[in-house]
């Protein structure tokens, strides 16, 4: 096999310029974006370098034009993407419904802020259920990813853009204020790691030379047609549960208690996980990568007399996935803030003795 | 017997599912012949809107895309962005363009981008039952209007004058469809809105005066009457940019 040539430097970035960049060099060629705190750097950062790199960057009237936007250039078969933060998110839900009826590739990213409503620009992890409950209308799910790093945001990018074009989905990556202000340094990828051209779109408009004409729709009227194309849609999800769980899992065999944490949370928790391993508490720790497929393949080795606690930045989102994942066997606690707080060490500890 | 009239290449032999009299089979048709008259076919995409027109790719032989109710205009920019190789065009009804997709009409217009824009205004919901229009005229009875639209509803939403006035559109023309000349007039207009986009000159949109008898409630012939008599009365034919 020939050997890539791979060349790796280190670079300081926010972890919103790390998806974005992670994103071109993905092959994405659009963006259009509308502005909102706290994801501004990505527009702006694409602004500069999707221009630069060959690619479209429209900045948009609105979240739902800019939804509709990549709905267009998804279909035109370009590697497209949006970002967006809450209730710029809400907006674009029809779109990503019209987005996921058509089977169209997109990526979407949400960095989370504090809601309902106007809520404020705090991190936050409070759209789980939006995200990875098919937040629009119809019987249709997003793929969602979680990076819980600034290298995970960048490295996760290709994964979103292979998964959107492989399923023909439209993939949510899920992050949150804190990841996306934080800098850290990063190890940046220069290699053609990323092939768009590996997923071969016939069906996309490019004008009918040579070929029947091509039609892009969610429309399915006649009668029987949507129940048919529906569960076709449901063959791919459960194609997508079964291959796509991802996960990372830190001494989750061997610990008495576990925390499962997503995102910005799981960086917290983990931290606080090495701090009490090294006072000789048992304490692992599952953070699910893919929110949508959950990954309930982590949890299935775990004995009963395992305890866990759910940690998020919310009232109890993902708990309800992990309480699915392990029944009734175990006891699940939880711990919970949202709307700017989040759960420091010591309440962690504390909900830990409470078990 | 020789023949003098066939249907063209860019129209599907297929049975039609718009009521007796309607105008989107005519507009369908003008659209189709342009289309193989300037060769474009296998270039060209189409936007069907939401609206009874919303399966027009069932009747064109070419590609197309449906977009949400009201963002036609925000699938075509994307398109025509990332293919500027490809002609690109949207067909909208009234409500579709001129209420929920106002936003989208407008900023498209206002960023000049090099769409054609095929605009039915037929003053009314056709789709949801007959409903009030942005563009039902005072006085005009709908499913929502049933004493008539008066001023408190809004009046006529003239917004093909409201898109000449910005700076970065290139052509606006209104037309009907009540007679033969209307007719072809109409076809002259849609054959220069694409001519325009082939030439790179910018955002193109004809306005179509088009009957729905079905909730107008009137005959085919009394409909097209009354686009001659009272409808281009509120909505001046000619080109206004
Ligand atoms: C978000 C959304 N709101 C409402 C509708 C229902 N709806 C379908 S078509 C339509 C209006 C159609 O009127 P128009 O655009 O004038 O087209 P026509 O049928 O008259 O050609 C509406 C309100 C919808 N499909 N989506
Ligand atoms: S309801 Fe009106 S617009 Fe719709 S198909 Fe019938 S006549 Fe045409
Ligand atoms: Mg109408």
């Amino acid at each position: 096999m020939r050997q890539e040539k791979i060349t790796k430097e280190k670079v300081l970035m926010t972890g919103n310029e790390a998806m974005a960049r992670g994103a071109i060099e993905a092959g994405c060629s659009f963006y259009a974006g509308y502005p909102i705190t706290p994801q501004n750097e990505i527009p702006a950062y694409m602004a500069i370098q999707m221009p630069a790199s060959g690619g479209v960057f429209i900045q948009a009237e609105s979240e739902i034009a800019a939804i509709n936007m990549v709905f267009g250039a998804a279909a035109a078969g370009t590697r497209a993407m949006t970002s967006s933060s809450s209730p710029g998110v809400s907006l674009m839900q029809e779109g990503i419904s019209y987005i996921a009826g058509a089977a169209l590739p997109a990526v979407i990213l949400n960095v989370m802020r504090g809601g309902p409503g106007l809520g404020n620009i705090a991190p936050s992890q409070s759209d789980y259920f939006q995200a990875t409950r098919s937040g629009g209308h119809g019987d249709y799910r997003c793929i969602v990813l979680a990076p819980g790093s600034v290298q995970e945001a960048y490295d996760i990018m290709p994964i979103a853009f292979d998964l959107a074009d492989k399923y023909r989905n439209p993939v949510m990556v899920l992050s949150d204020g804190m990841l996306g202000q934080m800098m850290e340094p990063i190890q940046i990828t220069k290699s053609p790691r990323h092939q768009p051209a590996r997923y071969k779109k016939p069906w996309a408009l490019t004008g009918c030379r040579n070929r029947k004409p091509n039609v892009v729709k969610s429309f399915y009227i006649a009668e029987g047609e949507l129940e048919r194309w529906n569960l076709e849609l449901q063959k791919k999800y459960q194609a997508i549960e079964k291959n796509e769980q991802r996960l990372e899992s830190m001494f989750s065999h061997e610990a008495e208690t576990i925390i499962v944490s997503y995102g910005t949370m799981a960086r917290i928790a983990k931290s606080l996980v090495m701090k009490l391993r090294s006072r000789g508490k048992k304490i692992g720790l599952i953070r699910p990568i893919t929110l949508w497929p959950f990954p309930k393949k982590g949890f299935n080795s775990l004995k009963r007399n395992q305890k866990i606690l759910v940690v998020e930045m919310s009232y109890g989102q993902m708990l309800e996935d992990v309480r699915m994942a392990v029944g009734d066997k175990f006891k699940v606690g939880f711990l919970g803030r949202s709307g700017g707080g989040i759960p420091k060490e010591t309440e962690i500890v504390r909900a830990l003795e409470r078990l | 017997m020789e023949r003098t009239i066939s249907r063209t290449f860019s129209l599907k032999n297929v049975r039609t599912h718009y009521c007796p009299g309607c105008g989107h089979g005519i507009a369908h048709r003008l659209v189709a012949e342009v289309v193989d008259e300037l060769n474009i076919r296998d270039r060209v995409i189409g936007i069907a809107p939401v609206g009874c027109a919303v399966i027009a790719y069932d009747y064109w032989n070419f590609d197309c895309a449906e977009a949400a109710h009201g963002r036609a205009l925000a699938v075509a920019t994307a398109i025509k962005r990332v293919r500027p190789e490809n002609i690109v065009f949207t067909y909208q009804g009234d409500g579709d363009l001129a209420a929920i997709g106002t936003n989208e009409t407008i900023h498209a217009a206002n960023r000049g981008e090099n769409l054609t824009v095929l605009f039915i205004n037929n003053a009314i919901y056709g789709m949801t039952g007959g409903q009030m229009a942005p563009t039902t005229l005072i006085g005009q009875k709908t499913a929502t209007t049933p004493e008539g639209r008066d001023n408190h509803q809004g009046y006529p939403l003239k917004i093909s004058e409201m898109l000449g006035i910005l700076p970065a559109v290139k052509y606006v023309e209104r037309t009907a469809v009540y007679s033969p000349q209307q007719i072809m007039q109409t076809k002259q207009a849609i054959k220069q809105a694409f001519i325009n986009q082939l030439e790179n000159k910018g955002f193109s949109l004809v306005e179509i005066l088009s009957p729905c008898p079905t909730y107008w409630g009137m005959s085919a012939q009394e409909a097209m009457e009354w686009i001659r008599d009272v409808m281009s009365k509120e909505y001046p034919l000619g080109k206004i940019k």
